[in-house]
This record gives C-alpha cells, structure tokens and sequence, in this order.
C-alpha cells in the first residue's frame, strides 16, 4: 500500500532556479529549502506551506495564509527590535503552484543563517563529555561545564530581548535555537576548550511557526517551560543547567521577574497531569 | 484461552468473547453484542439513566454472548471489564455485574483501561503494527504513539472531545440519537455544500472544540435552524423513497445540512493536522483512527489524502469495532492476562480518570 514519496511541486517563482532550491526539512507544515536569493551567491531560506488537499480548499487558504502573514509579521517586527531572527527577504501568501494557475500554498523566503542548531552542539558536547570525562583534570571539568552555563544564559538573554519586543514563540525547542557561526578570523575561543564543540556564536532563533504576538506572563511562562522540557528530554546530561537560562532571562528585560514567577505556578500545575480522586 | 469483555463506560453496553488458540493461530472473535440507550432527539444520556439501562441488560446480553459463541463456563478463563475511563455510574453497575461473574464462576477479573482496549481492537483487526493512533469518541479526543511500553499521548483535546461537540450540536438541531447522532450528521452533512466559518483552535499538537461548538450554536441560532420545529420542516422536505432532503437553496443563508458539512470539515483538518504532526515528530507513515467518531467516513477520507500524501497509509474499523464493545476490553484483557496480570477483587473498582499513558504495556517488546 505504500507509495514513493513525492514532495509537492515548488512555488512557480523557483521552478527554474539554477541551483534547484534543495529539500533541507520536511516537517508536518511546511517544507524547507535551500535556495539563492537576487544573486547565486546570496543563500536563502525558503520555508514552503504547501497546501493541504485534505482540506477544504477554502479553509486551507484561510489557514495557510494566516499562519504564514503571522509569522512574517512576527519576524519582521523582531528584525525592527534588534532580535536576532532571519531577515524575511521575500513572501508570497497566494503562492501559485508548479502547474498554471493551481494553488500552491504560500511560502516565505529568509535569510540563510549558517551554523549550527543547538540541539546539535549539546549532543556532540554530551557525545563528547560521555567518552572523555573520567580523562579530563581538576580544572577542565568546570571549565566544560561554564561552557555550557553560558551558552545556557546567552539562549536566556535571546528569549528575553523576544519577550520584551511582545512576541512568544509557541515552540522553544533546541531545534528551533542556532548559534551564527562567526566570519573567519573572529573566532576567539580556539585552543581555550578542552573538547573540541565550538559554542561561539549569536544565538538565533527560528522557525515561528507557532509565534504569538503576546505580552502575557502565562504565555511567556510556557514559552520557557516547554523549553526547560525540550532540554530535559532531549539532553539530559545538559538539564543541570537550564537554570543558566533563568539566570540570563532575568538580566534581559524588566518584567522578566513576574515572568519567571509565574513559571513557579506552570511548572506545579504541569499539564495533563492525572487527577485521581 | 478465552476471556469474556464487558464494556460499559457510556451508553453502549457491549458484551465480547474473545478466544486466542493455544496453537498461536490469530485471535477470533466468538461473540460481540452490544445494546445502545438511545435518548431522546435534543437530549443527551444522563448517567442515572444510562447505568439503569445497563443494569437491566447486562445479564441478558452475557446469557446471549455465551449462548452466540457456544462456549460454556467452564471454558472461560478471564472476565475483563471496563475500569475506566468513562461515566461513573454505568462503569459502576459494569463492575459489579463482572464482579459478581467473578465470584460466582470463580474466574479471575481483569481491569482494563478502555483506550488501550481501542488501541489494541484497532490493532488486532486492521493489522497496523505500530501505528500513530487518533483515538476520538465521544468522551475521548487523543494522539497516541507508542514509545517503550506506554501509549503516549502526543496531543489532545483541551477542553471538550469531538464526539462530545457533535453530539451537542445535534442536540442543538434536534437531530436523532438514533443510531447514534454523529451518525446522523455524518448522513446530513453529505448535502452541505456551502462552509461557513468557523474557530480554528489547534495549539500545537492540542484541539479546543468548546469555542467553536459555541460559534455553530450561535449561528444556528442566529438562522433559525435550532429546534423542533426546523428538524420537523427537514422531515417534512425529506424524500419517502431515496430520503434525501430537498431544501430549497436560499441566498447565502446556510442550511442545516450547511453546518453540519462546515462543522465536519473543520473539526475533522484540526484532527487530521495534529496526526500529521505527531506522524512527523516520531517518524511514523501508519494512522489507525479508533474510536466511535473513526467510523465516519468523511474522517477516514481526509486521513487518508493526508496520509498518502506522506507515503503512508490508514487503518480504520467499521462501526462494529469503532464504536465501543465488548470484544476490545476482552482482547486488551486478554493480553495482559497472559502477561500474568490479574485485578484482585479487593482492586476492582473503576474510575472516572484513568489516562492512556498511565498503562504499564507488557504484551509489547519493541
């Protein structure tokens, strides 16, 4: 019964691109892209919603032009607020398919933002600390782990300059959080770190899907807890120092206290928690 | 072995026999009756009724089983039951009906939760080996996949379930609860053509569906298709013969059958968008959609584009499966029985509240 997966035919605007824009992520919304922006040297983001044909075409317009307007919205605003999150270089919410005239889904085309993304740099700094710790002496061993502390608070610091230009995020995950690899000649950290995981570069965040404009602490709140159980979950040597995060949160805007307080109560009240009795 | 499932958590009573040949040949079902009380068109079922409606079945429909599946008591070796989740008092009078099988034939009880009975049913007949599972009824709106021997609930409804904003609505419209009301949407929905806007609530892998039943009940409302008196106009514009209806197309004014469609087709793409989502996060191509609201087809259409979209394909039940029974509890009991799990009598109560993930899965290795 199964079929060959075909991915959706592109938007018309990128069916003749030299390079072929290359499929990097398909996720359950959109598909991701590897494309060139004006020039073939200027690499691009393309971020594709396709349509969905289980829908009714008019509530799948209705949706999908939504969410994307939604999430360029967010990110232009960000851009403007000095947030670092891609630049939107182009987007089209009527998209056209590949074919004449057929809908095609909207799309959304970014800056490309080279480096890594953090749920890779924690799990090759895991990979690495699992094999090599019992080696490492007296001082390499803290050292290691202010590494991580301050990759930890600059993420904090990141989400708090987001909380503080009134956005949330919806879906904080250490896949959703890169760190800009800086231009040659600018690395400072070489030779400093025992292992080999770079943790040099601005943390960017990505992927607003599910972004909010919002000011509310509960929102806010819930923003870092589902990343405190992204962390947990997925990295669980790297949980000891989620509260790094907190740390680099609180130093970040004003409000960031009430925020933080109001964490107390969403960690306690838990979701889905069983209520037997 | 055979076991014995009685089901009884809402209004259908179901009674199951289920037999697993000793030589490991498939399992088969020997027995499966079920007796639904049917309320009132514009009424739901109270829990005081729908427990007395069960007290007054349950011995028929076990005499029935047995006597269906020509197996006699002695052949049994289990008697599972429903321990939850559900409504009190009809899992209550279910309990003590099985208790009181227990201690007069001297079998031992089994307790079983009843979306692992859904899970395992749709497992068993479709053969879908590790499925996501959209597990949607009345009382019950979830996304399950399984992960080292727990069902895990990747996304669910935060407020009300699917099954329960249909049923309300065809209250709202005096729809027949006969067979059952989403049943009778599903029939009227198949002449909509028009959509009406309606709330959209998904937040991430979770669905809302209060608001949005409170924006079709404002519109009905608003149109004057609520009521008596609209359902009656529709009876009287349905067609002896064929039984459609025929209602004159008035300027942009939604018909009855216009919400129904509208209702169907948004509440169905947020169930089929969180599936898709849950698919993608642990990588799987199977959907096995169990659960009353499963059996309607316009559901198992939409999974099924989107899952050919992704390669994959969907399993689904008819209503005889889908809808609850006795066969599912006998055959999740049944597998843990084998495990060596048994419910000691003192232990055989049952409960509102008793959650997918919180079933220790023994019978599965992978």
């Amino acid at each position: 019964m199964t079929e060959e997966y075909k991915p959706p035919a592109l938007p018309s605007p990128f069916t003749n691109t030299t390079p072929a824009p290359t499929l990097l992520v398909q996720g359950a919304e959109a598909h991701l892209y590897k494309t060139v922006s004006l020039d073939p040297s200027i690499p691009a983001a393309l971020k594709v919603r396709p349509s969905k044909p289980y829908r009714h075409p008019i509530l799948d317009r209705r949706l999908t032009r939504q969410r994307i307007i939604q999430e360029a919205r967010c990110l232009v605003k960000l851009v403007r607020e000095g947030v670092s999150v891609p630049a939107v270089l182009a987007m089209d919410w009527e998209g056209q398919g590949g074919e004449e005239s057929a809908w095609g889904g909207a799309w959304l085309m970014m800056e490309w933002i080279e480096g890594p993304v953090v749920r890779v740099v924690l799990e090759q700094w895991e990979a690495w600390m699992k094999k090599h710790a019992t080696a490492l002496d007296a001082s390499q061993m803290p050292m290691e782990e202010d590494r991580v502390r301050g990759l930890m608070k600059r993420i904090g610091l990141t989400i708090g300059g987001l909380h503080k230009a009134g956005v949330v995020h919806g879906d904080l995950t250490t896949s959703n959080l890169m760190l800009r690899s800086p231009a040659q000649g600018q690395r400072q950290e070489t030779g400093l770190a025992a292992s080999a995981v770079s943790m040099e570069g601005e943390v960017v965040l990505i992927d607003f899907g599910l972004a909010a404009q919002s000011t509310q602490d509960e929102d806010r709140a819930v923003d870092l807890y589902v990343l405190e159980r992204a962390i947990g979950s997925t990295h669980p040597r790297s949980e000891q120092f989620f509260d790094s995060v907190l740390l680099g949160y609180r130093e970040s805007h004003k409000g960031a206290g009430s925020t933080l307080k109001r964490l107390e109560d969403v960690r306690m009240r838990g979701r889905k928690r069983s209520m037997i009795g | 072995m055979i076991a014995i499932g009685m089901e009884g958590s809402a209004n259908k009573l179901g009674v199951g026999i289920m037999l697993h040949p000793e030589d490991g040949s498939p399992p088969r079902v020997l027995a499966n009756i079920r007796h639904t009380y049917v309320s009132p068109p514009g009424e739901g079922f109270l829990p005081k009724d729908t427990a007395r409606h069960h007290r007054a079945w349950v011995v028929k429909l076990v005499k029935k089983s047995l006597k269906e599946a020509r197996v006699s008591v002695g052949d049994v070796d289990c008697i599972c039951f429903t321990k939850g989740p559900g409504m009190g008092a009809p899992l209550q009078s279910v309990v003590v009906a099985a208790r009181m099988l227990s201690l007069l034939w001297n079998k031992p009880l089994v307790g079983v939760n009843h979306c692992v009975g859904h899970i395992e049913m749709g497992r068993l007949i479709t053969g879908a080996t590790n499925p996501v599972v959209l597990y949607v009824s009345g009382g019950n709106t979830q996304v399950i996949a399984y992960s080292s021997q727990r069902y895990r609930i990747f996304g669910e409804t935060l407020d009300i379930a699917v099954g329960n904003c249909l049923d309300r609505f065809a209250r709202t419209l005096h729809i027949s609860n006969d067979p059952a009301p989403g049943y009778n949407i599903e029939q009227l929905a198949k002449q909509g053509k028009q959509l009406v806007d309606l709330p959209y609530v998904v937040k991430g892998m979770d669905v809302s569906f209060s608001g949005l039943l409170a924006a079709i009940d404002g519109l009905a409302a608003q149109w004057g298709l609520g009521g008596e008196d609209a359902a009656n106009e529709d009876l009287r514009a349905q067609d002896p013969q064929s039984g459609a209806v025929h209602i004159p197309q008035t300027d942009g004014k939604p018909t009855r059958a216009d919400l129904c469609f509208s209702l169907q087709e948004t509440v169905f793409a947020m169930l089929v968008e969180i599936t898709e989502r849950a698919m993608a996060h642990v990588g799987s191509k199977q959907v096995l959609i169990v659960g009353g609201v499963g059996s309607n087809e316009r559901l198992q259409e939409m999974m099924g584009v989107m899952a050919r979209d992704r390669g994959g394909s969907v399993y689904a039940t008819d209503e005889r499966f889908c809808i609850d029974n006795g066969i599912m509890i006998a055959q999740a009991g049944m597998l843990a029985y084998q495990t060596g799990f048994q419910t000691p009598l003192k232990e055989s109560t049952c409960t509102q509240r008793f959650r997918t993930d919180e079933v220790f899965v023994k019978w599965r290795e992978d």
